[in-house]
């Protein structure tokens, strides 16, 4: 079905390579903002490419909540020796110890928010003057408005109402001391180009993005992972369903799609016939209509 | 798979979020989920229907309002091609949105209300992308259900905008006119029945033909260097890749090549795109290139084939349409970001600042305001390998910003 939306549009990897070259060239210290998920994977092939034969010129920053996926720790650790970049590693736990953050509690608690202090730091500790992520901005309404080169200040806020504007492919990537820029190669991209990039560039990926069966808890209609620190009240049976994951985050915000695509194709298949956009897993979203805005406001990714 | 770039225009209240959120639906572009958020949201502000807007209007500011202060960017995909939409505000006061999601675009849409006809905001966008050489307008006269589906008022309209189109001095874009009503979806995606009398296409049926992208490839060719890239491992010891995106043009293995502004020349070794080398680059393509001769090459030179090399220039004039409260002042020093080069530059005259209602000239400015479009004369501290802007869009621009707050405050498309 639909051979035609099966096709990645080339231009897109020569504006993302573009995109990479100007962060590495206008800043002194950039690093790439490491999930473990398919985007910033995607970025990381990408920034192979732009500075092939020689290695990718930044460490890769992975923001640990403590609450991940097995496989993507696997993966992360496999694709850094793979390329043979540095890792930094941010945890959410040791902010928790130092009394820097406090834990949310119940059923719907979270690391999600938590992060963003454990961001703040690393960059700061680090003095990383621009961050590159894979957020895209179909993703969400509030990074529709967002610039590729997005400028935050001294406390990593990002001000919707006071954008600079971005002409033809020009990119300001000039700060004041303390400030830092978030690079976003992969803007103009939707999941589905994601999906076949991913597809054409042969791309290994962590396995949970494909079916497989896992012990989920079913509240509310949506299905949740489950490990020991995830909340469960006596009440609440795990159940084996066959599943996999369209985005991943933290396991404590990323629910479970009932799924039995196991191969990048059959998940190409699904996304075109989906009727639940990417982001309606994401309870980290669902919390307010402008849950978005609101936490790039303090300095989320 | 081509891309298709849009800008939308239009005042306030003339229903271009209805119509891009009617093409998001009749492409089933949205999902679900998006609409039921629609749904609660259109609730909360106490409408019975859906409104569309919310969609686009992505942050709190703008909902609160019911505007669009910035720039949205919407992608959605046909059988044809993909397309991302610039939605840009209609207010005066963000002219400069307007030029920044027209900027790039291949196809401008401006909306005009057809109780209305042509108003102040019609004047501005058609100057604009006449200034930016936007190859296609379409002007979409829209709430055709309002005037009875009239064909009078149509044309009446239509010959009103090409007189308008026809008093401006400068680029003249294709033009394609079409009645529609975006709310009840008239020859969105296919042809209404309630206009018989029109003989063109639907909306979408126009936007899947247009030629998306443009000639490029056969202007001079233009090579702003990004990186130099140094591996310095032992496979790769003494290699020395040059890496940029083509402008415009073609480059091919072994063509002889002048780097600029020192003006020496060599051949192209290799063209690789990662591990895959290319016989040929065209305009568009990422890649690293390496040379016959090692010259001293760093960031900010521009590579061109030695057959097509461009005048090199420190004294220009321009159109410059101003960005920021913070006005421009005459012989102040800003930096002009060029291709990847930065280079001090200052205003040395304003000629005249263009009033786009009126058609007018207004002489004797020594100041330019936010959103002002003027013809002005500058001087850059190091020379520039820039060609005029209606031959060559990519390598005729470039940005002011100002040093001491970084901001960007103003874009420039070389006049001569």
């Amino acid at each position: 079905m639909n051979e035609y939306l099966k096709e990645f549009p080339r231009e897109l990897e020569d504006e993302a390579i573009y995109i990479i070259r100007e962060a590495a060239a206008q800043f002194e210290r950039p690093a790439i903002l490491f999930s473990g998920g398919k985007d910033s994977i995607t970025l990381v092939r990408l920034a192979q490419k732009a500075f092939y034969p020689g290695k990718i010129p930044f460490p890769l920053v992975h923001i640990d909540t403590g609450h991940n996926f097995e496989e993507t720790i696997l993966y992360r650790d496999w694709l850094v020796e793979n390329v043979g970049a540095d890792l930094i590693i941010g945890s959410v736990q040791d902010d928790i110890n130092a009394g820097r953050v406090t834990e949310e509690q119940g059923k719907f608690a979270s690391r999600n928010a938590l992060q963003t202090v454990t961001l703040l730091r690393i960059i700061e500790e680090h003095k990383f003057d621009a961050c590159l992520g894979g957020a895209r901005r179909d993703e969400e309404k509030a990074r529709a408005k967002e610039r590729i080169f997005s400028v935050r200040n001294d406390f990593g806020q990002w001000d919707s109402k006071n954008q600079r504007p971005e002409l033809f492919d020009f990119l300001n990537g000039r700060i004041q001391p303390g400030e830092n820029v978030r690079v976003f190669p992969i803007s103009n991209w939707t999941e589905l180009d994601v999906w076949n990039y991913i597809r054409e560039e042969e791309l290994p990926l962590p396995s949970i993005y494909f079916a497989h069966e896992r012990a989920v808890l079913e509240r509310d209609g949506v299905l949740w992972p489950y490990a020991d620190f995830v909340y469960k009240d006596s009440k609440e049976k795990l159940i084996p369903r066959q599943v996999r994951f369209r985005t991943v985050g933290d396991m404590s915000c990323t629910a479970a799609l009932p799924s039995s695509a196991s191969t990048i194709e059959e998940i190409i298949e699904e996304i075109i016939a989906a009727t639940v956009s990417e982001r309606g897993t994401r309870l980290d979203d669902k919390r307010s209509e402008a849950a978005m805005e609101q936490r790039k406001t303090n300095g989320y990714f | 798979m081509d891309v298709l770039r849009i800008a939308t225009a239009g005042s306030v209240d003339d229903g271009k979020s209805t119509l891009i959120g009617r093409l998001l639906f009749e492409t089933n572009s949205i999902t679900k989920d998006k609409l039921e958020a629609l749904e609660k949201a259109s609730q909360r502000k106490g409408i019975g229907f859906l409104d569309l807007s919310l969609l686009t209007d992505g942050l709190i500011a703008e909902r609160e309002q019911g505007i669009t202060i910035d720039v949205a960017h919407i992608y959605f995909n046909t059988p044809k091609r993909k397309f991302i939409i610039a939605d840009t505000p209609g207010h005066v006061e963000y002219t400069r949105n307007m030029i920044t999601g027209a900027s790039k675009a291949n196809v401008s849409l401006i909306l005009i209300d057809a109780r209305h006809g042509i108003v102040e905001q019609t004047y501005r966008h058609f100057l604009i992308a006449s200034l930016l050489c936007v190859p296609t307008v379409v002007v979409c006269i829209n709430k055709m259900d309002l005037v009875a589906f009239s064909e009078k008022i149509f044309n009446n309209i239509q010959a009103d905008f090409e007189n308008l189109a026809t008093s401006v001095d400068g680029f003249k874009p294709q033009l394609i006119f079409i009645p529609i009503s975006s709310l009840l979806g008239d020859n969105l995606t296919s042809l209404s029945l309630q206009t018989p009398w029109y003989t063109g296409h639907s909306l979408l049926h126009i936007l899947e033909h247009i030629q998306a992208v443009e000639p490029v490839s056969k202007k001079e060719s233009r090579l702003p260097i990004q990186y130099v890239i140094r591996p310095r491992n032992e496979r790769f010891h003494d290699f020395r890749g040059y890496a940029g995106r083509l402008l415009s043009g073609r480059l091919a293995v072994g063509d002889p090549v002048t780097v600029l502004p020192s003006g020496r020349s060599t051949r192209i070794n290799k063209l690789l795109q990662y591990t895959h080398e290319l016989q040929e680059a065209v305009a568009g393509q990422s890649f690293t290139l390496t040379l016959e001769d090692d010259l001293d090459i760093s960031r900010g030179d521009m590579l061109v084939k030695s057959d097509e090399v461009p005048k090199v220039i420190s004294e220009f004039k321009s159109d410059v349409c101003w960005l920021h409260q913070q006005p421009l002042l005459t012989n102040k020093t800003y930096l002009l970001q060029h291709g990847t080069s930065r280079t001090k530059a200052k205003v040395t005259h304003i000629q005249y600042v263009v009033d786009p209602i009126f058609q007018r000239k207004i002489e004797s400015r020594e100041t330019l305001g936010m959103n002002d479009i003027a013809r002005v004369i500058l001087r850059t501290a190091k020379p520039l390998p820039i060609d005029p802007y209606r031959v060559n869009k990519a390598n005729g621009s470039f940005i002011l910003i100002d040093e001491t707050t970084n901001q960007t405050v103003g874009v420039g498309l070389n006049a001569l």
